[in-house]
């Protein structure tokens, strides 16, 4: 029955194409490293995920924003356990890209052909940070206030159009409602459909181009044995 | 494969991995619901006591309509509703009287009394009650809530019950 259905949607939908084309591609010979990259899609999707519940209940204004998550965290059943994986994934997200970052670089994987699929993934680690820096503001406490008004004070440190920089970031002079509310909103809108466009396109290079091969050491290629 | 007992490398992983992601689909699957049914979960059925002055504040033969207010606290905020009820004192005794809800059986609009047409009329659907509270027109499956009175040094006192 089960094997029916299977080969009936797979007739219309060519799932076992797909199948066989991303998950069951030829890799060649690798280690751990080169799993950064899935763990870091996995946890995307994990923030996201979160995320989408996170906003069942938050609410991005002044007067609302900390006491609808003191709600999450006391008034809601598992609210902790939500907000706990969204708090912590966020960092195990930004530490796992950045490693899969240095991983890339120091295996040479960025090289020809696969140009597009390094920018992609540097625009990408920034959206990562960018939606960090967005993400640490919503709390409304203490210390997302501070935080937020010393980052923003950095980026108004740029020659000449640093002031015009912090007016953007902040929605005017001060950090106020202009600036949890347009946060909230790159936040939860702008950088994930940008990062979700990136994936995708970062995805696709991927197992069209395939994943490169360790470095190897080759007889004569050290400075000192060319002579 | 049939006259084998040995378990395929491939196969051994895949159910590794499918078990695995069973149970970390289940690990957050499961307070993802709970999460959303949670405010859904909390019943709150509260009982008080309203004052409603002494009965010479009210006409006889004429319903007329006093309001209160309820406060809860929902999630992050406190919600106040208003409730309203229609006093009938068809007698001059002190237990000579009926007070009605002014919340429509339908759908929760809420009723005036209308002397013109001598009934309660509901603007959301026309909806009409009579005087006793029965169903003179429209939808309303029930006739007016009638509350439980009480009387206490003079005082008129009714029996609010959340719904």
């Amino acid at each position: 029955m089960t094997t029916k259905v299977i080969t009936w949607l797979d007739e219309r939908l060519g799932l076992t194409t797909i199948f066989d084309t991303v998950l069951d591609r030829k890799v060649p010979k690798v280690n751990w490293w080169f799993t950064l990259g899935s763990a870091s899609l996995f946890l995307f999707v994990l923030q996201g995920l979160t995320g989408l519940f996170l906003t069942i209940y938050y609410v991005p204004s002044p007067d609302k924003a900390y006491d609808s998550i003191q709600y999450i965290m006391t008034g809601v059943s598992y609210g902790w356990l939500i907000r706990g994986i969204h708090h912590w994934g966020a960092s195990l997200m930004v530490i796992f890209v950045f490693v899969h970052m240095l991983r890339t670089f120091f295996m040479g994987a960025y090289k020809f052909p696969r140009e597009i699929t390094w920018v992609t993934g540097v625009v990408l680690l920034l959206a990562t940070l960018g939606m960090g820096f967005t993400g640490y503001l919503l709390p409304w406490n203490q210390r997302a206030f501070w935080a937020t008004t010393v980052g923003t004070e950095i980026a108004a440190t740029a020659p000449i159009i640093g002031d015009f920089i912090l007016r953007i970031l902040r929605g005017g002079n001060d950090l106020s409602a202009v600036t949890l509310a347009r946060f909230f909103s790159v936040h939860i809108w702008f950088l994930p459909v940008i990062m979700v466009a990136l994936v995708s396109v970062h995805m696709y290079l991927v197992v069209k181009l395939g994943i490169s091969s360790m470095p190897k050491e080759e007889e004569g290629t050290y400075p000192g044995e060319m002579d | 494969m049939a006259d084998t007992h040995e378990v395929k490398r491939r196969d051994f992983i895949n159910v590794i991995i499918a078990a695995l992601g069973t149970v970390m689909g289940l690990f957050i699957g499961i307070p993802a619901i709970g999460y959303l049914l949670s405010p859904a979960t909390k019943i709150r059925r509260e009982e008080a006591w309203i004052p409603l002055g002494p009965l010479e504040a009210y006409p006889l033969g004429i319903p007329t309509s006093f309001s209160y207010t309820r406060t809860n606290v929902n999630g992050w905020e406190k919600t106040v509703n208003s409730f309203g009820a229609y006093v009938w004192r068809y007698g001059a005794g002190d237990s000579e009287l009926t007070v009605y809800s002014n919340m429509c059986t339908h759908l929760s609009c809420r009723v005036t009394w209308r002397e013109d047409i001598d009934a309660y009329f509901c603007p959301c659907h026309d909806g009409r009650f009579s005087k006793e509270g029965e169903i003179v027109a429209g939808p309303p499956p029930e006739p007016l809530y009638e509350f439980e009175t009480k009387m206490e040094e003079g005082i008129l006192y009714i029996k609010h019950v959340d719904v």
